[in-house]
């Protein structure tokens, strides 16, 4: 305990500068417009920031601080759109949409919003802590890994995350494949030899995977407005002044309570993430509550509970990524990227080796939280106008932002054809059904997995058996097939509620 | 009628076995690890492939694709991007910028005036942002002209 304390007092000590402060205002600000957008969830919205992060030549900790308000400011303003739209800013706040729309329509979409806002807060500053508590302790178990069990643990997560993204397990799994098979182009790192390149010079550093990020999500999601015209339901609800319902937050503290815990171990889970966070949150409340709770009808639990689950699960979501090096979503696989990029290496060293980075970023997200409580409450009519911004100028400006963004970190036109191409890749894709973060995990860990596997061989001179010769490996394995054939069962039980076509971003 | 997933399955069987190929030929390097640069991509491609031949037998219902008019939309904004790529840094950013965020905008909501406003809104936008606020080094016009 002692020792958390002390190592947070070094991360405030950090996240405290004036300027790493301004950072994360700033990006939680961003955040929050970004996860208001209709369409624009926090996995676009971080990929598209990435580009310009790095061209700014900011150091890690900043870089990540403002990296990671973002995706905390987009989590919180997901739910605006889906009280006052009833169209989810991002697919976590899907849930919102169920009782926060009714209760905006009965007139007090002012209360659905700060009612949210706390929740938001609740279940984001409590996972933080939850990662302040479990993550050290999980690097620690993670010190005994060798080659054979990370093996076992990147195949866990493709597994996971493709078993849960998609309806389809051939398509989860060929997303998978696609990915490692694009970072297997350009040189090998044992023999330093170019491979699969197809004699093309550009291809020798291989793909990079802030190009993939961009393309797959940024500009798929430009053509999936142009093929609508950009048509999206109009904002006719009137916020009024904006009061703090007390009592009904109170009465929705157990609530809160038991969805932070859940919410926070879906985030934990490889490859579950925030949607479902919020939505065994919402199930679990729902069930508790009964017939005569109202769920459905704008009731305040209703609204509490999934914001708080959601929240919770992007907390959750870091411990793996920072412990593991294993990203448990969309959006965490994005800052892997980051980290990746910053040439800081996740897994149970950073935790020794940079003390700086990860209780710098844990006490900016603390601090993050407050500002965006702040922002998501007194002044969340700021972002109510936000939302009457035209698609026909937003989307536009995305792809440009997006292309300079590459532009000015490779200078390569190159890299710009390769966006075009990974956004059509990403648009086809998603119409097919296919999903498009095992591809972006794919190209992260695909390299990392290939060493690990090869490093196992060497070891062994090349006895396969030795990939099940721990407990810890078979374990993993064994929860790696689990994760990959349960949904197939488990999809009969659970049904996702449906969302409009038009909202269906990316987690 | 399930012919996207099959079309798509096959495609990918068919890019699979050739990325298989490709990689039986990659050469082997001097030294080498038990493992070598072969195996693994090999082993990826090939379950890839099966998963190509699992979309052709057991394919999903057919997606919604746009109807012909948008799909042509779709076609000029890929070929209006590409363009984009190898036109930035010859043209500079001012002119390729506003012509392809004023297209992309009258795709997204047909009003001619409003999408040549955002276009050429958009561009000098950016690039004042882009240039004197986050302090990159863009080229405005093409080189030469001032």
């Amino acid at each position: 305990m002692a020792e958390i304390v002390a190592n947070l007092g070094l991360g405030f000590s950090i996240a405290l500068s004036p300027y790493t402060l301004m950072l994360a205002i700033l990006g939680c600000f961003i955040g929050t417009i970004v996860g208001a957008l209709p369409g624009l969830g926090p996995s676009n919205g971080v990929a598209i920031m990435i580009p310009i992060t790095f061209t700014l030549g900011l150091d890690a900790v900043a870089a990540l601080v403002l990296l990671t308000a973002i995706y905390y400011g987009a989590m919180y303003g997901g739910r605006i759109s889906s009280i006052l739209l009833n169209i989810p800013g991002d697919e976590p706040a899907m849930m919102t949409c169920l009782d926060g729309h009714p209760m905006a329509r009965n007139g007090r979409p002012g209360d659905a919003l700060v009612i949210s806002g706390v929740a938001s807060f609740v279940g984001a500053t409590l996972s933080t802590i939850g990662l302040m508590i479990l993550a050290p302790a999980l690097s620690r178990v993670a010190y005994q890994f060798g080659p054979a069990e990370y093996f076992a643990l990147y195949l866990l997560a493709f597994c996971t995350l493709g078993g849960m993204a998609s309806n389809n397990q051939a398509k989860a799994a060929l997303a998978s494949c696609l990915g490692i098979m694009i970072a297997m182009v350009g040189l090998d790192p044992n023999s330093g030899m170019a491979r699969l390149t197809g004699g093309n010079l550009h291809l020798y550093d291989g793909v990079d995977f802030l190009v993939a990020i961009v393309g797959l999500f940024a500009v798929s999601e430009v053509f999936f407005f142009i093929e609508k015209h950009g048509k999206q339901g109009a904002l006719n609800i009137v916020v009024g002044r904006v009061t703090i319902p007390w009592a009904e937050i109170w009465s929705t503290r157990w609530t809160m309570a038991r969805s932070s815990v859940l919410g926070f171990l879906a985030g934990v889970l490889p490859g579950a993430g925030a949607s479902l966070g919020s939505f065994l949150t919402y199930m679990t409340e729902k069930s508790i509550a009964g017939d005569k709770g109202g769920f459905g009808t704008g009731v305040a639990k209703g609204i509490a509970a999934p914001e708080v689950g959601n929240n919770a699960a992007a907390g959750g979501a870091l411990v793996p990524m920072l412990t593991l090096g294993v990203p448990g979503s969309g959006t965490t696989a994005v800052l892997l990227a980051v980290l990746v990029t910053l040439n800081i290496t996740p897994g149970p060293t950073l935790f020794t080796e940079r003390p700086d980075v990860v209780w710098g970023l844990i006490a900016s997200l603390l601090i993050a939280n407050f500002v965006l409580l702040a922002m998501n409450v007194p002044m969340v009519k700021v972002f109510v106008r936000i939302l009457r911004l035209p698609p026909a100028v937003l989307m536009p400006g995305v792809t440009m932002v997006s292309f300079v963004g590459i532009y000015a970190l490779t200078g390569s036109y190159f890299d710009l054809l390769l966006v075009v191409a990974f956004g059509v890749l990403g648009y086809v894709l998603r119409k097919l059904d296919v999903p498009t973060v095992p591809v972006i995990l794919g190209i992260l860990l695909g390299g990392k997995m290939e060493k690990q596997l090869r490093d196992a061989m060497v070891l062994s001179d090349g006895d396969w058996t030795y990939l099940v010769s721990s407990p810890i490996a078979v374990g993993l394995l064994l929860a790696a097939f689990l994760g990959f054939v349960a949904p197939l069962f488990l999809r009969r039980f659970i049904r996702k509620p449906p969302v409009p076509d038009h909202a269906k971003p990316i987690d | 009628m399930r012919v996207s997933d099959r079309i798509f399955g096959a495609v990918v069987v068919v890019g699979s076995l050739g990325y298989v190929a490709a990689a039986s030929q990659i050469a082997a390097p001097f030294f080498s690890d038990p493992m070598g640069s072969r195996a693994f991509p090999m082993l990826v491609g090939t379950v890839a492939a099966i998963c190509g031949a699992m979309m052709i037998l057991r394919p999903d219902g057919e997606p919604d694709w746009p109807p012909g008019r948008a799909f042509g939309a779709l076609l000029l904004a890929t070929a209006l991007l590409v363009g984009y790529a190898y036109a930035l840094r010859p043209l500079g950013f001012l002119i390729p910028t506003a012509i392809v965020a004023g297209v992309l905008s009258w795709q997204i909501a047909p009003n001619p005036k409003a999408a040549a406003l955002t276009g050429v809104g958009l561009s000098a936008g950016l690039f004042l942002v882009f240039r004197y606020v986050l302090g990159l080094s863009l080229l405005g016009f093409p080189r030469g002209w001032f």
